[in-house]
């Protein structure tokens, strides 16, 4: 990754992402959201899917988004982004885009992404529009009432996911959204956390840069204080554990490579800096009902996980 | 007055062409930035024609090979937030799958262009022409015109973008599948450069997403705003009559040729009338009012050229104190009071106005079923007889 921001004061500013929106207290998107406008900077064009972001930020007649922004649907965020990045890019071969150079942006949820939205996200990005397409994932259906998703986590309690005699939460796995975007040979692609500020903002700097070739993607963990059941100060703990214990590694796929970034280098690296994945399951209601079996088998993927990751970025670095 | 002579004089080229292909030329003249189509019967041979032109660098302009219909409606609505002109076709199934943005479309007032060359729907599954689809779209705030040849596909297409940037509705064009979409006729072409200057750019537009002046587009209305927003789509779909009348009108200063919003044949002492659409059913109902009134019954016919919003003064007027009138659709409103979509349009706008003219739902061409016009001879004969008040489904073996 290009690193722009080297410390919290180099960060930009100016807000483009006003106050007053209807989000809950301690959302993760939000936070996600605030920095990815000051990273993006004014001269983008911003495309929301659906959802929690889209619903709590423009009840008319008011708007968080000090930016352009629209929204037209759940599935179809990246094909309304296609069209406009195809806009931008005749009007101005024709003279008639005055804005100069814009980015684009897609912000979808992972309700957006993993599922209804994924063929069009695959449509976008093998056609190699020029768009940032961020996935910020709260890990379920939080916007209509906390429903299982494509990127739920096994075992977590959601409302269609409950614990019951026969069936206790998620059956499946959560799915690897990275690796089928990487299948796409996208310039760049990474994920990040609302929790590991300078890494975020500095992977959404690169991607916009690297969007000059082709599409860019980035996968945000956002933590969602109703949806996993957690008291909602601890937000920002909530992703910084979610990395710490290797749950949610920190990488970069850039032309082809891979890399572990820290903290998640260093945990792969060396085991024993990795927390036990426990002290993060307990802080969170959605996984209460936990026996210690189901927590030594998530343990045991984490670990499998990261595997993989060292095994790909020494396989292609 | 001079300079639109001189528009007529320069022209032209005709060539023949099918109605899928007049489609594509009608595009190409009015120089859009950016098309995005999915292939299927019969419209394919569109965007294999828009094809063709982008890649020869004959036209200037993004063709997104998208990766179905619905991202094909999504892309066009991004596009032309973004201040493009914008064109897509489609048919059958995925004006089906389409569906969901085409609500969208009108909501955010996108004044983008679609052909559609008119298909059956699954299930089972049909290829060939009937109108069940378009009839689909019919309370998606879609300006909607239906063509009878392929010239005026080529001429209504042009006219559309005229109507759709001035009234900030998104306006389809509809014909037959098959029929028209894949049968030959001559088609005159309108001198490129002319049909630019008709087609002036607007860039400014309130609804345009540009870090120029920001703004939200695609806004949560909760129950104290949505009503009127969609309210404000009604009104001006229904303003648009005018815009349409006023388009044709103009159209046929500049380039010598005009359609009204309805067509009429041989109405003036005419006891019975038949009310069609599309090229095949106009065709047919003509002949058949010449072989109706060679049978001694005062025939004649009416076409819907525009079928959203609905020219009911129009058809209201033609069809006053007349003894009876029929309509033949090529699509079945499942369920429904009468069999006919436009049938059911007809007898309300004919109420509404407090006129009693008894009619005939006349239901054929379904899956692209043969229309023959001793069939429509019979329908005319049908009414002489008495016919009144109810449903025929014509052409079905049973």
């Amino acid at each position: 990754m290009k690193v722009v921001y080297r410390a919290i004061w180099d960060l930009p500013v100016e807000e483009l992402f006003a106050s007053g929106h209807r989000a809950c207290a301690g959302c993760g998107p939000a936070i996600a959201m605030r920095w990815i406008t000051k990273a993006a900077g004014p001269n983008t064009i911003v495309v929301n899917a659906t959802g929690c972001m889209e619903v709590t930020t423009t009840q008319y007649p008011e708007t968080a988004w000090m930016l352009p922004y629209l929204h037209v649907a759940f599935e179809n965020a990246a094909a309304a982004a296609s069209g406009i990045e195809a806009a931008i890019r005749t009007l101005s071969a024709k003279g008639l885009w005055r804005a100069g150079k814009t980015n684009v942006i897609v912000i979808a949820g992972d309700g957006g992404t993993y599922d209804i939205g994924l063929q069009a996200l695959s449509g976008m990005l093998e056609r190699g529009h020029h768009v940032l397409y961020i996935l910020y994932d709260n890990e379920a259906y939080m916007n209509t009432g906390i429903q299982r998703s494509g990127a739920t986590p096994k075992y977590a309690w959601t409302t269609t996911t409950p614990v019951g005699k026969a069936i206790r939460g998620k059956v499946q796995e959560k799915k690897d959204i990275m690796g089928i975007v990487m299948a796409h040979r996208v310039p760049y692609a990474a994920t990040a956390t609302i929790a590991n500020l300078l890494d975020m903002t500095n992977k959404i700097k690169t991607a916009l840069e690297y969007t000059e070739e082709g599409p860019t993607f980035l996968h945000i963990l956002a933590p969602c204080p109703p949806g996993w059941r957690y008291p909602e100060e601890l937000t920002v703990e909530m992703a910084r554990l979610a990395v710490e214990t290797g749950y949610f590694p920190l990488y970069e796929y850039d032309h082809g490579k891979v890399r572990l970034n820290p903290p998640t280098s260093q945990i792969a690296a060396d085991p024993k800096r990795k927390k036990p994945l426990r002290d993060w399951l307990k802080l969170q209601g959605r996984f209460a009902h936990l026996t210690d079996a189901e927590i030594a088998e998530l343990e045991r993927e984490v670990a499998a996980n990261l595997a993989y990751l060292s095994a790909l970025a020494k396989a292609f670095s | 007055m001079t300079v639109a002579l001189e528009a007529r004089a320069k022209a032209k080229q005709t060539l023949a062409l099918t109605s899928n292909y007049a489609a594509a030329y009608a595009a190409k003249a009015a120089d859009v930035d950016v098309i995005a189509v999915y292939p299927i019967t019969p419209q394919t041979t569109i965007v294999e024609k828009i094809s063709e032109f982008v890649d020869e660098g004959e036209l200037r302009a993004q063709l997104i090979h998208v990766e179905s219909e619905h991202s094909a409606m999504s892309a066009v609505v991004g596009a032309a937030a973004a201040g493009a002109r914008t064109f897509t076709a489609t048919s059958s199934q995925g004006l089906e799958l389409m569906h969901e943005v085409l609500h969208i479309a009108s909501g955010l007032r996108l004044p983008i262009v679609m052909a559609v060359p008119a298909r059956a729907l699954s299930a089972p599954i049909s290829i060939h022409g009937d109108y069940s689809d378009v009839m689909n779209t019919r309370d998606t705030g879609w300006i909607t015109l239906i063509a009878a040849s392929a010239q005026e596909v080529y001429d209504s297409i042009i006219q559309a973008y005229r109507i759709a940037e001035s009234v900030l509705l998104p306006v389809m064009v509809a014909y037959d599948g098959f029929l028209m979409s894949h049968t030959t006729e001559a088609v005159e072409l309108n001198d490129e450069e002319e049909v630019r200057k008709w087609l002036p750019r607007r860039l400014d537009r309130p609804n345009l997403l540009t870090p120029e002046k920001p703004i939200t587009m695609g806004a949560f209305a909760m129950p104290d705003y949505y009503y009127e927003i969609k309210y404000q789509v009604q009104e001006a779909l229904l303003g648009s009559l005018d815009k349409v009348v006023e388009a044709d009108r103009e159209y046929g200063k500049a380039f010598g040729r005009s359609y009204g919003i309805v067509q009429s044949y041989r109405l003036e002492d005419a006891d019975y009338i038949v009310v069609a659409y599309g090229g095949a059913s106009w065709g047919n109902a003509r002949e058949a009012v010449d072989e109706a009134r060679r049978r001694g019954i005062k025939a004649g016919a009416l076409r819907l050229r525009v079928w959203r919003p609905y020219p009911a003064e129009e058809v209201a007027k033609a069809l006053a104190g007349v003894k009876a009138f029929a309509v033949v659709d090529r699509a079945i409103a499942f369920g429904a009071p009468a069999g006919g979509p436009v049938y059911i349009d007809t007898v309300t706008a004919l109420r509404m106005r407090g006129i009693d003219t008894p009619g005939l739902s006349v239901i054929h061409g379904i899956g692209q079923r043969s229309m023959f016009v001793e069939d429509f001879v019979k329908v005319f004969e049908m009414l002489k007889d008495g016919e009144r008040n109810k449903t025929v489904y014509m052409g079905l073996k049973l």
